[in-house]
């Protein structure tokens, strides 16, 4: 239980640190990147309260946050590289 | 608290922020953050909703209307003076409001005084669906849902033909499907 509550505590520093990158970050990249790591994050700590509060069942609801986490990342990916999410991607030149 | 102290900063950066593609980033952020207060109150359904609507689908719709805008956003042409006021003022009344509110997690607070009761020992019977929320959901609100289901189906009809409102100058395969 103790480890439990200490592991949930050092993800919320985590979360903390993400933040700040997010908040501070020069680059949009920084961003992105801070945002995935917060849902990270985020999937961690539930995990962590499922376990602190004895429902190990929110693992499930974990896995639902990661499928989430990873359509966003993929959108905003998607959009740098062509900058339209209609595009039918594949292969391309890399022109750009 | 320590969640609800990063969601606050969030919203200052998103306040303060004038590309609006990072506000995007951010947004998704404080979906997650909410998602996580959620949970911590016990709300796993709402959190589930927040995390798939919020971070999910919002930044995907977001990115789409990017990209039929600008992604820098112009400066405000009064002082925002007033609607800081005004919303300082309902934030207030709002807080006041909460004072009133039973204390968090009682049993005998007034919402479950109501028909819940009838709900947890009736709805099997009624119903043979094992889940008491599906129960109501889909049985006792039946008509309730239906409306809702449509109010959403048209909107989510109206924002895939805006977003693909310039079809005609690139010509491509579907788009990728959003799923609510």
């Amino acid at each position: 239980m103790t480890v439990f509550a200490a592991a949930s505590i050092a993800v919320l520093v985590a979360l903390f640190l993400a933040v700040v990158r997010a908040l501070k970050g020069p680059t949009v990249f920084d961003r992105v990147l801070a945002g995935n790591s917060i849902g990270t994050g985020a999937i961690m700590l539930l995990a962590l309260f499922g376990f602190l509060t004895e429902r190990p069942e929110f693992l499930d609801i974990g896995i639902l946050y990661a499928l989430l986490n990873i359509i966003g990342t993929l959108a905003v990916l998607k959009f740098f590289r062509h900058g339209d999410l209609s595009h039918p991607g594949g292969e391309e030149p890399s022109e750009n | 608290m320590v969640l609800l102290t990063l969601m606050a900063a969030i919203t200052v950066g998103v306040v303060r922020l004038r590309n609006l593609f990072a506000v995007v980033v951010l947004g998704g952020i404080y979906s997650f953050l909410m998602a996580s207060v959620m949970i911590v109150l016990d709300a796993v359904d709402v959190a589930m909703t927040e995390a798939s609507v919020g971070a999910g689908v919002s930044t995907v719709l977001m990115l789409g209307t990017l990209y039929l805008t600008k992604t820098e956003e112009t400066r405000p042409a009064h002082t925002p003076l007033l609607p800081l006021v005004v919303a300082g003022i309902t934030g207030i009344a709002l807080v006041y409001g909460s004072f009133a509110l039973p204390p968090f997690g009682v049993a005998d607070a007034p919402i479950h005084m109501h028909v819940a009761p009838y709900y947890l020992e009736n709805s099997l019977r009624d119903t043979l669906v094992p889940n008491v929320v599906t129960s109501v959901l889909a049985s006792y609100r039946g008509y309730d849902t239906l409306g809702e289901t449509a109010v959403i189906f048209t909107a989510g009809i109206a924002v895939l033909m805006l977003l693909k409102g310039r079809r005609d100058v690139k010509p491509g395969p579907k788009r990728k499907r959003v799923r609510r």
